[in-house]
């Protein structure tokens, strides 16, 4: 049995209430998120088109000049297929006048920028639109910390957190996704025949199986070595999780008074809504 | 004795009572005018679930106006409704109410308040101490709050204080997707209305809130359960709904003749077993 089988048609209609109601209650009726071409953005696109209508929607393409041509043409291919609202923003001005500063900066460092020039141009488009920043984050990358923090990994409402990549692939099938969208390699696209699973060492099927029983269904680590995993494969998972924990959180406030904020003051963002 | 029940599926505000409460009069007067008899609310209506720090200011003592404004219609309709209570000594209890005939004819404070995974309401809140059959206008019945009725002992104790209708308030959360086009959670709080309704011969009314707090989505899918563990009703899931229906006790009394469960339960026994386990297993 496929344990990360899903029913599409029940996560979809939950997914597109959540955008409509966390959207509404704050006063809100239009989103903004970046479209990249993947099938990550594609999944949140069509989810909040089928929420908030799609003329609420704005997607903002910002390629950079070494972005595979193909991430825009996709882009394009799900800005059609749901009829929202599409502007392109290029970052390679703003992306090339800094690093002209540090011409040896690494991989890491320019695509951390880029992802972070990226969350710029969307919350200054939040204020443009009047909409809140939609999330395109899944689960397997906020658990791997395979994302920038402040970067890609900031939003301010997420529909696709909680699904694996596994599910956005099955998701994305019943949502009429472009099949080019679906079929093709993930990558964060960030230089010339990137590809995430390539990057990691390991398929999104295999670590996807090994997060649902490790997170969801709570195994400890000779449970999941019983299981069939490898020892070294779950060891460095679970150090990957545990690393990259810091990039779920809020930063870490030092405490001097007898209410510090989210340690013993305690409320719900949809306070008083 | 027949009579009409309506089970109002809302999704409250969090922490804004006086839009709950002009959000419930809507639907009651409603109710008033479709004739229903008995309305409930899910639990915690007046305030929203995740309450955490602002318990002490969404809470209402049994002399607030807010009450005094239910127990107004109660003259017209009966009304069970959750809310924070805040008692003389200043505990804050996860409460419902039974309202008729201008009167609060019973309070139940939610016994086990559930505080692991996502659940944290030990923290802000404290445990009630009773569970306790009540008589109606419409004949004997018992109010649960959710996580009590992931407790089958309590549950007897209301089917053997004698009642003919057990409601069940919840804020369940959804959650657990697989396969099936049914959360995890709505299948087990089915599978435990139709259980306790067979078991005891009894109605089982059961209103659970719909809408989201925090990405957090409570699935709806209210019902009534008959004494044969029949689904008589069902409100719809992840939306608002408000849906009524008419119920007789001679379904109840037809079930309790073709099979005497209640009849047979040898309640001596049960309590000198009990008396038993607890000396041996949770005294210290």
């Amino acid at each position: 049995m496929n344990v990360l089988k899903i029913n599409t048609g029940l996560t979809r209609r939950i997914l597109v209430e959540f955008i409509r109601n966390e959207v509404e209650r704050v006063g809100f009726s239009n989103v903004v998120l970046g479209l990249s071409g993947g099938i990550d953005s594609a999944v949140s696109a069509f989810l909040a088109a089928e929420a908030l209508s799609p003329e609420h929607v704005w997607a903002i393409l910002m390629p950079y000049k070494a972005s595979n041509p193909q991430s825009l043409e996709d882009a394009e291919a799900v800005v059609k297929a749901t009829g929202i609202n599409a502007i392109t923003v290029e970052i390679t001005p703003m992306i090339d006048a800094y690093f002209e500063r540090y011409p040896d900066a690494s991989r890491l460092r320019r695509g951390n920028k880029m992802a972070r020039e990226r969350m710029t141009i969307l919350y200054d488009h939040s204020s443009l639109y009047r909409a809140l920043v939609l999330g395109t984050s899944n689960k397997t990358e906020l658990l791997l910390g395979y994302g920038t923090i402040f970067g890609d990994m900031a939003s301010s409402i997420n529909p696709i957190g909680d699904l694996y990549k596994t599910h956005i692939w099955e998701l994305a099938a019943a949502l009429g996704v472009p099949e080019e969208v679906i079929v093709k390699k993930p990558s964060a696209d960030l230089w010339t025949g990137q590809t995430d699973e390539e990057e990691l060492g390991f398929s999104y099927r295999d670590v996807d199986t090994l997060l649902y029983y490790m997170v969801d269904r709570r195994y400890a680590r000779q449970e999941l070595i019983d299981l069939g995993f490898k020892d070294t494969f779950v060891d460095r998972i679970h150090t990957m999780v545990v690393t990259s924990q810091y990039k779920r959180r809020l930063p870490v406030i030092a405490k001097v008074s007898a209410r510090t904020i989210d340690r013993d003051f305690r409320y719900a963002r949809d306070w008083e809504t | 004795m027949k009579f009409s029940v309506a089970l109002a599926q809302v999704s409250p505000f969090l922490g804004n009572l006086e839009k709950n409460l002009e959000k419930c009069e809507q639907i009651i007067e409603q109710a008033i005018r479709d004739r229903v008899d008995l309305i409930v609310f899910p639990e915690l209506t007046l305030t929203g679930y995740f309450v955490k720090d602002i318990v002490d200011s969404v809470a209402i003592t049994r002399d607030s106006p807010i009450l005094k404004k239910l127990l107004g219609y109660s003259k017209r309709i009966s009304i069970v409704i959750g809310a924070v209570e805040e008692t003389p000594e200043f505990k804050f209890h996860n409460s419902a109410f039974y309202l008729e005939g201008g009167e609060i004819v019973h309070t139940h404070r939610k016994v086990y308040l559930p505080t692991y995974g996502l659940f944290d309401e030990h923290r802000y809140l404290a445990p009630g101490s009773r569970i306790r059959a009540f008589d109606t206008k419409f004949g004997r019945m018992a109010i649960l709050i959710c996580e009590d009725l992931w407790h089958p002992t309590a549950v007897a104790i209301t089917a053997l204080d004698g009642i003919h209708y057990l409601i069940g308030i919840s804020c369940s959360p959804g959650r657990g997707i697989d396969s099936s086009d049914r959360l995890g959670s709505s299948i087990t709080w089915e599978r435990l209305n139709r259980t306790y309704a067979q078991t005891y011969s009894m109605y089982v009314i059961y209103c659970n809130r719909t809408g989201f707090e925090d990405g957090v989505n409570f699935w709806g899918g209210s019902e009534i359960i008959s004494p044969s563990g029949e689904q008589i009703i069902k409100a719809l899931y992840i939306q608002e709904d408000f849906v009524h229906t008419t119920l007789s006790d001679r379904a109840i009394r037809r079930e309790r003749i073709t099979t005497p469960l209640i009849r047979d339960e040898q309640l001596h026994l049960t309590i000198q077993e009990l008396e038993r386990v607890y000396r041996e297993r949770f005294k210290d």
